[in-house]
């Protein structure tokens, strides 16, 4: 359950000030299915990190689960986005030192828990995302599909109530695309919160709810007839 | 996260970036071993010539005639002249004072050597037979001026000596000539080598009273005492000096010099340099700290992206600054464990290399060598580490 209220998160340009999101309201209900479309610039990357709590508005009000998040501590943020957020990007974003099966268990590894559990977990995840062959390999001797799906159960590793995929397919060609999607949308099966950010039109009409965004104000907000 | 998931983590990070961990972990070595090394070259040195003045004697005091002082009116102690002697009869006041165990006179002089038609110029050593138990000589056969022979024509002869003119016969017994007098060879001194700079083997010893005779002197060129034990050393100093004055018409024209004093000295200036080689050695630590430093700001701007990241899988700024840390600690460690090797090495080489100095390095020097590159790679550290706690999460991974 997530409620942003009057949210306004503005940049400086020299001396021009740029609303990157200008008094954003939305509420979003636990297992939702949702993309969040417009063009470059339109404050769609802002809005998801600010989900995210990676970025802090500069006003309103952002409750998760009830609680508001804005006000909390620097601390306090880094473990919600440990528990309860899963991060899955354009660019993967593993680390190339470790390989396929660290870079699961590094979220784990954050919240302190002990190697015995870990590898466990760990090797559930490597189980469901097909990885077992590949899970001491280290990013760059994997495919792009490999990587993302890697990337997915990093992010899932902590059982999020909410995944976050910023331009998941992007550096993936559309069938490897497809199957990712499948496998973000087996999650949102499963009653994990899907939010979407992209500029794909037939992705983002995938998802039930689908938001358009267009210079930091929400255009559009439609329910997916087929959803 | 946990501290031992924080080490095993850096660890890697470590053990990735091989090329760039070696060269920082050789800069700190070289840093420590430069300390632990030089401090063992300076602390060697330094225990060689204790070793070198404690074998001339135990408890010595040196008397020597004139007053060795740059201030006063004495003008005699600045030109090496003196008023009045040091004569045989101070020496005996001496000998009977109560901290005194022995004492020997001494004059030094040159003299030609003759015997089974050898010739040679030796220094000859005038005293009693206190000389060689005061002076730690030993000899290898023999006796000097045994007792009820005080007055004989006695001499002993250096062991090169005694090799170059007796190759093949018993020295003992044999009659010399030295100068223009006849003597007995009645003992010949062990081998012991050169101490202080010059060389017991190829001098010889007469009694003081033929010595003066030969040279026609009165004067002593020294008297060696022997304190009865350590702790008596300064009185018996006091006693000396008053005693001397007494006998010379209250007029201190005489120096006491006492060993301990003499070691104390160079030990006091051998510390000095040894410290002042650490110092110098303790630079090159600074130097590879800022290495430290310069390295880990590249790692975090090469690595801003996987901070990014790290920050939105849930790390705290505390974990990030944490891991960064705990990179330069693991490094700074890992240098000052292999410089304490080297540095044991080379003064291992040193040692096998110059036998005679005993080239240990200090306990102080290792410990602060290695404290001192844990220290600098520590603060070294702080700066990058803070800088990548500080990182902003969504520029970071903004950056490809």
């Amino acid at each position: 359950m997530i409620r942003l209220t009057a949210i306004t998160r503005t940049f400086h340009m020299g001396d021009q000030a740029v609303y990157a999101l200008n008094n954003i309201n939305l509420q979003i209900a636990s297992g939702e299915y949702i993309s969040i479309m417009g063009p470059s610039g339109s404050g769609k990357s802002t809005l998801l990190n600010i989900l995210g709590l990676l970025d802090k508005p500069d006003r309103g009000r952002y409750e998760l689960d009830e609680k508001l998040v804005t006000d909390l501590s620097e601390i306090e943020q880094a473990q919600i986005r440990r528990e309860r957020i899963g991060f899955v990007f354009q660019s993967f974003h593993l680390v190339p030192r470790l390989t396929a099966a660290e870079n699961i268990e590094l979220p784990l590894t954050l919240s302190g828990m002990p190697s015995e559990q870990r590898q466990i977990r760990v090797e559930q995840a490597l189980q469901a995302f097909e990885l077992k062959e590949r899970a001491q390999h280290r990013p760059a001797e994997l495919s792009g599909g490999q990587r993302q799906r890697v990337a997915i159960a990093r992010a899932t590793i902590m059982q999020p109530s909410v995944i976050l995929a910023d331009e998941p397919t992007g550096n993936l060609d559309h069938q490897i695309g497809a199957e990712v999607m499948t496998l973000l949308e087996d999650l949102h099966h499963r009653g994990t919160t899907l939010i979407v950010v992209t500029h794909d039109r037939e992705l983002g009409a995938r998802a039930h709810r689908q938001i358009g965004m267009r210079d930091g104000k929400i255009l559009t907000d439609q329910a997916n007839a087929t959803g | 996260m946990r501290l031992v998931d924080t080490v095993q983590i850096s660890f890697k990070t470590v053990l990735s970036y091989r090329i760039r961990s070696f060269l920082i972990v050789l800069a700190m070595a070289l840093g420590v071993a430069a300390v632990v090394a030089l401090t063992a070259l300076g602390d060697g040195a330094r225990n060689y010539v204790i070793n070198q003045f404690s074998s001339i004697g135990t408890n010595l005091l040196v008397v020597l005639p004139g007053r060795a002082e740059t201030s006063g009116a004495f003008l005699g102690a600045v030109l090496g002249q003196t008023p009045r002697d040091l004569t045989l009869k101070d020496a005996q006041l001496i000998g009977r004072l109560p901290q005194v165990r022995r004492y020997a006179p001494l004059n030094v002089g040159e003299a030609e050597l003759s015997a089974a038609n050898r010739l040679r110029t030796v220094t000859v050593l005038g005293s009693n037979a206190h000389l060689i138990p005061i002076r730690h000589m030993v000899l290898a056969q023999g006796s000097f001026l045994a007792h009820g022979t005080e007055s004989n024509a006695q001499i002993v002869l250096g062991a090169k000596i005694a090799r170059e003119f007796f190759p093949r016969t018993q020295a003992i017994g044999q009659r010399v000539r030295l100068g223009d007098s006849r003597f007995l060879v009645s003992g010949v001194l062990m081998s012991q080598g050169e101490t202080m700079g010059y060389d017991t083997d190829e001098i010889v010893i007469v009694p003081i009273n033929h010595a003066q005779v030969m040279f026609n002197t009165t004067s002593l060129f020294r008297i060696l005492i022997e304190a009865k034990n350590h702790s008596e050393i300064e009185s018996a100093k006091q006693a000396i000096l008053a005693t001397v004055k007494q006998s010379h018409d209250e007029e201190e024209d005489i120096t006491v010099i006492t060993q301990d004093a003499i070691l104390s000295t160079f030990d006091r200036i051998l510390q000095a340099l040894t410290l002042a080689v650490a110092g110098i050695a303790a630079i090159s630590l600074i130097v590879a700290g800022i290495l430290v430093m310069n390295v880990m700001l590249v790692a975090v701007s090469q690595r801003t992206t996987e901070i990014g990241l790290l920050k939105a899988i849930g790390a705290s700024s505390a974990d990030v600054r944490r891991l960064f840390f705990a990179e330069a600690v693991l490094l700074s460690l890992a240098g000052a464990i292999l410089g304490f090797s080297l540095g044991q090495f080379g003064s291992l080489m040193l040692r096998l290399t110059f036998p005679q100095l005993p080239a240990w390095p200090p306990a102080w020097a290792s410990m602060a060598g290695i404290t001192v590159a844990l220290i600098t790679g520590i603060l070294a550290s702080m700066l990058p580490a803070s800088k990548a706690a500080k990182l902003d999460a969504v520029n970071a991974l903004g950056k490809k």
